[in-house]
């Protein structure tokens, strides 16, 4: 297929391509992040996860709505403020979901499985309800949309550098709070054994509280940056639940590198796959690889090397 | 919020507006107009809609409702069907297609319904097209689908693939000397025999055109950047697309994003209705060209009313797409047809209508064929800003319904 073009135009396109990748790379990981702390952490299968990120969305719609028309000076900077405020109400969503029902589930994984599906379910309709069954369209202001061009015949995507650095900011705070602060040191110490960590005096319902919290928020923040990539509706969750179980479960559940890992490996073969077959092939030939790897790895590509 | 209100008060509303409150002058006995037990009275005649108002499908089908529903109003208002107010039993597919088929059977078993008008996606017809065969019902399907079907039992409102593809094809060709075609798609039925049937006409009445590429995604994708740069590389003259849902507000979002300018790069698409421009916004799509038989901009005294009683009805802010305005025609052929059989029997109604001509289409005059689509005319809109088209073309004469094309096999 490369028959006839010129070295430079080939040359764009491998840039362009990378970055592509690069940027589904992004992508993938402020998806799965979100879902690596309380799936990964808490081992809770939480379904409703694409429903959170739609939280966030609609938030960004919402802090869009509410600037351009009471505050259109500052327009060119809601962005900022929609990502803080989406991450707030999805936390506190998901700490009072927690609170009213994932708590009385911990120890029953296939119930929350069922629980939190309904849960999804629920917020669907209420989001239908509430903002109409119609996708919303997400004002972006200008700066953000469009491309930067870097030479004649590469384009980069201005909000695939957004959600870029975005990523960057999340997995620096994640990693941080996890394994830097007292409180993640904690949030670990209950996940390997929650007896002992009572006993040492962890107050552990408010570890678990705030922890789910903030899987939430993150993944609040993911909605509200996917407003630039994608639609904005009820449903439009369950488009990225899938794939957010398949990083999660290929990465191995318990590791953040882990995850930051295999949505690095899953995005490249995608991107690339992507470029060489069509839409539907790739996606097939990657599903299939890692089952194929699964199979032979069940843990996952990173595993947490613990005593038992 | 308010448009779910609106949406509960209206149909509160409707309902009110189908109770008998006028003298009327008496329509012909029931006996006579009814002979197979349908849900005739004296003074009444039932009728079933059948979408989705929850569930995936809810962004769609709910166009449809509305305009089911401002019709049969105002059939009611004008004096009603054969002397008889309509009452409707509407019914919730919930995007399910074996709960389309239980719902359809009841609105036919226990309802008697002497008509239905329902159905948004392919699956879902699939699935209640034996249900209407078997019980003997009529169905009156808005939306334009990939053809390969006729039954007695249907009606078909919106265009076949052919009517909707070809005219387009010819144009882009004509107009814009368009010769290599990138044809892109959702990985399922309709854009898969959509796509066929282009490249068929490209490849083969077309002279020095080709096809440079082919590729689909599956249905909920997100991610275009890769195919975006491959259609960078091969440089295509035209974008052919037919994304459906929320991978449709991905794509032109992610194009914009990619630097690629529509005022220069032709994209024809025949997915994108007004309604998708909601979601999608008009600034990541002005400049791209649409190709289907109605557009809100429509300028015709049908449209200009149509379009101010559906305002009226569900809101300023609401749009008009082309499945709309195909479900709008439903309730009016069926009154027409009902009226030149002067019966409501199934088999008087498929009988009667081929011929049936409805000359208030906001689209312009339509007919029925023999096989139960309709002749209608094809237009290409560009996309404005403000998430309308402007009408750039529109086929001369009307185009015949031709579900099963023979060379494009």
């Amino acid at each position: 297929m490369f028959m006839g073009y010129s070295l430079g135009d080939l040359g764009s396109i491998m840039a362009m391509q990378g970055f592509a990748g690069l940027s589904l790379f992004s992508v993938f990981v402020l998806m799965a992040l979100g879902l690596a702390i309380i799936f990964g952490q808490m081992g809770v299968i939480n379904m409703a996860h694409g429903e959170f990120m739609i939280l966030g969305a609609y938030v960004t719609y919402l802090t869009s709505y509410i600037f351009t028309n009471y505050l259109p000076s500052l327009f060119s900077i809601y962005f900022f403020i929609a990502v803080i405020l989406a991450f707030c109400a999805a936390g506190l969503l998901g700490m009072l979901v927690e609170w009213g029902l994932i708590r009385f589930l911990y120890r029953r994984p296939l119930d929350t499985l069922l629980a939190t599906w309904g849960l999804s379910l629920i917020l669907q309709q209420v989001y239908r309800s509430v903002f109409g069954a119609r996708e919303v369209g997400v004002d972006q202001p200008d700066w953000m949309m469009g491309a930067a061009n870097l030479s004649d015949t590469i384009q980069i995507p201005i909000n695939g550098l957004i959600v870029m650095v975005l990523t960057i900011i999340i997995t620096v705070c994640v990693y941080l709070l996890i394994f830097r602060m007292k409180w993640g040191k904690q949030v670990r110490a209950v996940m390997s054994n929650r007896a002992m960590a009572d006993a040492v005096g962890i107050d552990t319902e408010k570890v678990d509280r705030l922890t789910f919290g903030i899987g939430c928020g993150v993944a609040g923040v993911a909605g509200s940056a996917f407003t630039m990539i994608g639609s904005t509706s009820p449903t439009a969750g369950q488009l990225y639940i899938v794939d957010t179980f398949l990083i999660v479960v290929f990465g191995g559940a318990q590791s953040l590198l882990g995850t930051v890992a295999s949505a690095f490996t899953i995005s490249q073969a995608r991107s690339t796959l992507e470029f060489f077959l069509s839409g539907s092939m790739a996606q097939v030939l990657v599903l299939l690889t890692v089952v194929g790897i699964l199979m032979l790895r069940p843990q996952g590509l990173f595993v947490l090397k613990v005593r038992r | 919020m308010p448009r779910r209100r609106v949406l509960e008060g209206m149909s509160a509303l409707t309902g009110a507006a189908m109770l008998p409150r006028t003298a009327r002058a008496a329509g012909p006995p029931t006996s006579a107009i009814d002979t197979t037990g349908l849900a005739v009275t004296d003074d009444t005649v039932t009728v079933g809609i059948l979408h989705s108002i929850t569930g995936t499908m809810a962004i769609s089908e709910t166009g449809s409702v509305e305009a089911e529903k401002l019709a049969i109003s105002q059939i009611n208002e004008a004096g009603g069907v054969l002397g008889r107010q309509i009452k409707i039993i509407q019914e919730d597919g919930a995007s399910d297609w074996p709960t389309f088929a239980e719902k359809a059977k009841k609105l036919l078993v226990n309802d008697k319904c002497a008509a239905v008008f329902g159905c948004w996606t392919s699956a879902s017809r699939k699935a209640v097209l034996p249900v209407f065969e078997q019980y003997n019902g009529m169905l009156y399907y808005p939306t334009f689908y990939e053809g390969l079907e006729q039954s007695k039992n249907v009606i078909y409102t919106g265009q076949e693939a052919t009517q909707q593809i070809l005219a387009g094809l010819d144009w882009v060709n004509r107009t814009k000397g368009a010769k290599t075609f990138y044809l892109l798609g959702s990985d399922y039925i309709w854009p898969r025999t959509s796509n066929k049937i282009a490249r068929k006409h490209i490849e083969n009445h077309l002279t020095g055109c080709k096809v440079v590429g082919e590729d689909y995604f599956p249905l909920g994708s997100t991610q275009f950047n890769s195919v975006i740069n491959k259609m960078k590389l091969v440089k295509p003259d035209v974008i052919y697309a037919i994304i459906v849902g929320g991978s449709n507000v991905a794509f032109y979002k992610q194009l914009k994003a990619a630097g690629v300018d529509l005022s220069k790069q032709t994209l024809l698409t025949i997915s994108v209705t007004e309604d998708e421009i909601l979601g999608i916004g008009g600034e990541n799509i002005a400049g791209a060209f649409a190709c289907m038989k109605y557009f809100q901009s429509i300028d015709n005294p049908n449209n200009k009313a149509f379009v101010a009683a559906f305002k009226k009805m569900w809101g300023e802010k609401s749009v008009i797409g082309d499945v709309t305005q195909a479900a709008y025609l439903g309730p009016n052929l069926w009154k027409l047809t009902a009226e030149k059989a002067q019966s409501f029997d199934v088999d008087k109604i498929a009988a009667a209508s081929p011929g049936i001509e409805f000359k208030g289409a906001p689209e312009g005059y339509v007919r029925i064929h023999e096989n139960h689509h309709l002749w209608s005319r094809t237009r290409v809109g560009k996309a404005l800003v403000d998430g309308q088209y402007e009408i750039v073309y529109e086929t001369p004469d009307l185009i015949e319904p031709n579900p099963f094309p023979k060379c494009y096999q």
